[in-house]
């Protein structure tokens, strides 16, 4: 306990604060920080500025150890800050460490500077300082995951309301195309908006078209059955489309029975659909305007 | 305790559910309705479930047993009007009422038997409406 209140690190932060800093940018530069050019050479300094500082102010608490303690807040505030402003710009989470990693140097060599040759002082010090980089050093890589995290969740949510339109394709018929891989979550969503817009259009067929789905295992055909079978228990049919080669061979391979009128292409479904309604396309050559 | 009415469109039996089912009431209707499909000598039967909002599988399975009597007694059954919410929570179910006819609505859904009837070989005693 005693060798703890005794680690220079405080003051040694206070009263060398801009030889620090010099030292930390050079360090920066070497690693490579600056080479990708998402983060200008201001703005590094300005961050390292306001870490150091808020640094010097939780040290000067005494609790070098302990950066949870309201001493630190300042110090983590800035950590958030650089983290998240580093994942919004798409840096890698060893690039966004490596800028708190890389104050161990220029920190070390001050403590070595200062231990004036005495190894048990210099080792104490060594350990209290990487102590208190690898905190901080974690903190940074947590606060950029969880930023990370935020903007993955927030793309997933914008995607489930993209990629669940229902269009009225022609009285009576409606046409959901299908983007990407179903999971429950979105076949619920699509089911739901299909069911809804069946009853709002009075729409007697639907034609689900997968062309847009990358693959067709057990659960997505699962899924469809369900939306299909619901669609169906309102008194709507259901076609589904967009079977590429693939995918159809796929089905047979996984001993898959759709139960439901399967077409290549959405235009063969809805000339099936058109044909169900007892309605035509046709051919008016006196209608095409003159070239 | 409440009745459901089955009311008589020609040679169509409509029954309408616009309270919420209980068990008893299920058995009651089964009772009434192939009671009626006989003596009216009915060859459609039409349940409009569209104000129905909470289907069990007990319900369930009452609608797949009347398609079936139904069909035994030369009537062909349509359900019309099944709610989003309540298609949703049959198919998780596991109950697709395979054996059940369905329309949007009453019109659709007398269109469809009319067609059914057709298909059969038309009624015997086939009266227009």
């Amino acid at each position: 306990m005693e060798a703890k209140s005794m680690t220079a690190i405080p003051r040694l932060l206070a009263g060398n604060e801009q030889a620090l800093l010099d030292a930390w940018l050079d360090s920066q530069r070497k690693s490579g920080t600056l080479r990708s050019g998402q983060i200008s050479e201001a703005q590094l300094g300005n961050d390292s500025r306001r870490l150091l500082a808020a640094l010097s102010e939780g040290a000067a608490s005494g609790k070098v150890d302990d950066i949870a303690t309201p001493a630190w807040d300042h110090a983590r505030n800035v950590l958030e800050e650089v983290s998240r402003s580093r994942a919004a710009l798409g840096l890698s989470p060893s690039e966004t460490a490596t800028f708190v990693f890389s104050l161990k140097e220029p920190l070390f060599e001050l403590l070595r500077r200062t231990a004036n040759g005495d190894p048990e002082r210099l080792a104490h010090e060594m350990w209290t300082a990487t102590l208190l980089i690898d905190k901080l050093g974690l903190y940074t890589i947590e606060t950029f995951v969880n930023s990370r995290d935020a903007v993955i969740l927030r793309q997933q949510q914008e995607l489930l309301e993209l990629s669940t339109p229902v269009v009225r394709l022609w009285e009576g018929i409606l046409v959901l195309p299908l983007i990407g891989t179903l999971d429950s979550a979105r076949t619920q969503t699509v089911m739901e908006s299909l069911l809804e817009e069946i009853v709002a259009e009075g729409a007697e067929i639907a034609i689900i078209d997968i062309t847009g789905v990358p693959t067709v295992d057990t659960l997505v055909a699962q899924h469809l059955i369900k939306t299909v079978a619901a669609a169906r228990l309102m008194g709507a049919d259901c076609i589904i489309s967009g079977i590429r080669p693939q995918i159809a061979q796929t089905i047979v391979h996984l001993g898959l029975e759709l139960g439901v009128i399967s077409k290549a292409t959405m235009a063969d479904a809805f000339a099936l659909a058109l044909r169900r309604l007892g309605k035509a396309v046709t051919e008016n050559p006196r209608l095409r305007p003159e070239q | 305790m409440a009745e459901i009415p089955v009311l008589k469109i020609g040679d169509c039996l409509l029954v309408s559910i616009q309270i919420d089912m209980h068990d008893r009431l299920a058995m009651a209707l089964q009772d009434d309705l192939t009671r009626r499909i006989v003596a009216d000598r009915a060859r459609g039967v039409m349940i409009d479930i569209s104000a129905l909002e909470i289907v069990d599988s007990f319900i369930g399975r009452m609608l797949n047993n009347i398609a079936a009597m139904s069909r035994v007694l030369d009537a062909v059954t349509v359900v019309v009007g099944m709610r989003p919410a309540v298609a949703i929570t049959l198919v998780e179910l596991g109950l697709s009422l395979t054996g059940v006819r369905t329309a949007l609505n009453v019109d659709k859904g007398l269109a469809l038997i009319r067609q059914a009837i057709d298909e059969q070989g038309g009624s015997f005693a086939r009266r227009s409406l």
